[in-house]
């Protein structure tokens, strides 16, 4: 029995294309994939991301144990402060890359991939259990909130019709709790898209209103409803990693590009020595951006060869609608990783040239 | 959803006309409509043997990738090489502009398992 979104009529209602993403029943497309990608780049797409998941996170030792659980230096958040981060296992392999939410120095909330929140609740109750933190206190909160994600040029404009909330005081990674269509929301200026937007939070039981409500506002400036097809490539254009492909379990963040997230001097914290490790001995493998240069298309696993030798594997690929050509993400030997190379894609009994381009691929 | 009457059709959801010499071959408005934007396809070379029930090609949706299989078998005389540029053909032309090879037929018998038009829209109403 698939999981459902409080939203499900609604997409139904639309005459979306649904599908299993991850044992949940979600829109994969409405008008279509290419459509609703230029769409949410020219002005405004509204995305049901519900699935998401949401542990909270209290008590007066919440950061201590957030310290040790996460790689990123959660001591940096202030309140109304959001950070990306992940959470890894004791070999540097990841568990899962999150979102942290400080509503006060003793009051978090982790937004967490849909798949993997049974997973990553297990996994944090296990670590709280195994040493003594002191006053912590975890909470699945997952089926209380709806999550929308308003993305696009024309996100705040649209936004600022619902709610009195002045949504230019909140910057890129900082949130407020507010009433949007009357209706108490956590507005949080982040996304997945690289355009400018918001991630809406509210509870479930306001989701439909909520939604009428900010397509009913955005109706005059074609806000579309987008689904997880134009999610992947819109996502994909701008080299943002997704749990299952650019990390996993068996690939260190260190590999997957998010050294900037891996605060390796902050002090003790689970998979820390391992990944100090890797930093010391240099990656063997490094996520890189690639752009086909003739016709093709990747896809997640197709084999990289750097002259006759295969050096990896692509993690992600699809048709960029932005560029129209092929792009992808890839895990190769650190040694043929740099910007320029030229490597080729073993597509079906073709190889087909790529070069290693700098992320993003479109101009942001 | 368009099925033309004068065409034959696969399970596998190509659609298939017979003429004199020749069987031309394209996917059907059901296929395209499932697969979503078509944006890329690939064909084999004029001169290629295709064999009955084996993939020729390749038809891409931004998502997927998905084979289309031989209705026939037989050589290929001549492809559509118009929808290496304009892939996107096979959403809005499934039967005209969309067609992909055209195959000179090697054992006329194996018409005899095409899909009539009734035979497949019962099959696509199953789906």
């Amino acid at each position: 029995m698939l999981k459902v979104t409080p939203l499900n009529r609604v997409h139904r209602a639309l005459g979306a294309r649904m599908v299993d993403f991850g044992g949940w029943d979600m829109p994969v497309q409405y008008a279509g994939v290419i459509e609703e990608h230029l769409a949410t780049r020219a002005a405004a797409g509204l995305f049901d991301v519900s699935h998401m998941g949401e542990v909270e996170v209290s008590g007066a030792n919440a950061l201590d144990y957030i310290q040790y659980l996460t790689i990123n230096d959660a001591a940096r958040l202030v309140d109304g402060q959001v950070q990306y981060n992940a959470i890894c296992y004791p070999d540097g392999g990841v568990v899962d890359d999150v979102t942290v939410y400080r509503f006060s120095a003793t009051h978090y909330l982790f937004c967490v991939n849909a798949s993997n929140t049974d997973k990553d609740f297990a996994w944090m109750e296990k670590v709280l259990a195994e040493r003594d933190f002191g006053n912590v206190v975890l909470r699945n909160r997952s089926d209380e909130f709806a999550q929308l994600a308003l993305q696009g040029p024309l996100a705040e404009e649209i936004l600022a019709r619902l709610t009195t909330v002045d949504l230019g005081a909140i910057r890129y990674y900082h949130f407020k709790a507010g009433e949007v269509a009357g209706s108490e929301t956590i507005i949080s200026r982040t996304g997945y898209t690289g355009e400018d937007g918001f991630e809406l939070y509210c509870a479930a039981a306001d989701a439909e209103k909520v939604w009428h409500a900010l397509m009913t506002a955005g109706a005059d400036d074609s806000l579309m409803p987008i689904g997880l097809g134009a999610r992947d490539t819109l996502r994909l254009e701008m080299k943002y990693a997704l749990y299952g492909h650019e990390l996993s379990e068996r690939i260190t963040p260190l590999e997957a590009g998010l050294g900037w997230i891996t605060k390796l001097d902050k002090g003790d914290f689970i998979g820390g020595a391992a990944l100090r490790k890797q930093k010391e001995a240099g990656v063997p493998r490094t996520l890189v951006a690639l752009r086909i240069t003739e016709s093709g298309i990747p896809r997640a696993d197709y084999p990289l060869f750097c002259g006759e030798r295969e050096v990896g594997v692509v993690t992600s690929g699809t048709m960029s609608p932005s560029l129209r050509c092929g792009i992808g993400l890839g895990l190769v030997a650190s040694d043929c990783a740099a910007i320029g190379t030229q490597l080729t894609v073993g597509i079906r009994k073709k190889r087909v040239a790529a070069q290693i381009v700098k992320p993003p691929f479109i101009d942001k | 959803m368009e099925f033309p009457d004068e065409l034959q059709y696969t399970e596998d959801h190509e659609w298939v006309l017979v003429e004199d010499d020749s069987v031309t071959v394209g996917i059907t408005d059901f296929a395209q409509d499932a697969l979503g934007d078509v944006v890329f396809v690939e064909l084999p070379d004029v001169g290629e043997m295709v064999e009955l029930g084996k993939p020729f090609g390749v038809v891409e949706s931004v998502k997927a990738v998905s084979d289309i299989y031989a209705p026939v078998s037989g050589e290929v005389i001549e492809i559509n090489a118009a929808l290496t540029d304009e892939p996107e053909v096979v959403n809005s032309s499934p039967y005209e502009d969309a067609w992909m090879i055209k195959i000179k037929p090697s054992n006329p018998e194996e018409f005899n398992d095409l899909l009539s038009v009734d035979e497949y829209r019962a099959l696509t109403e199953e789906d």
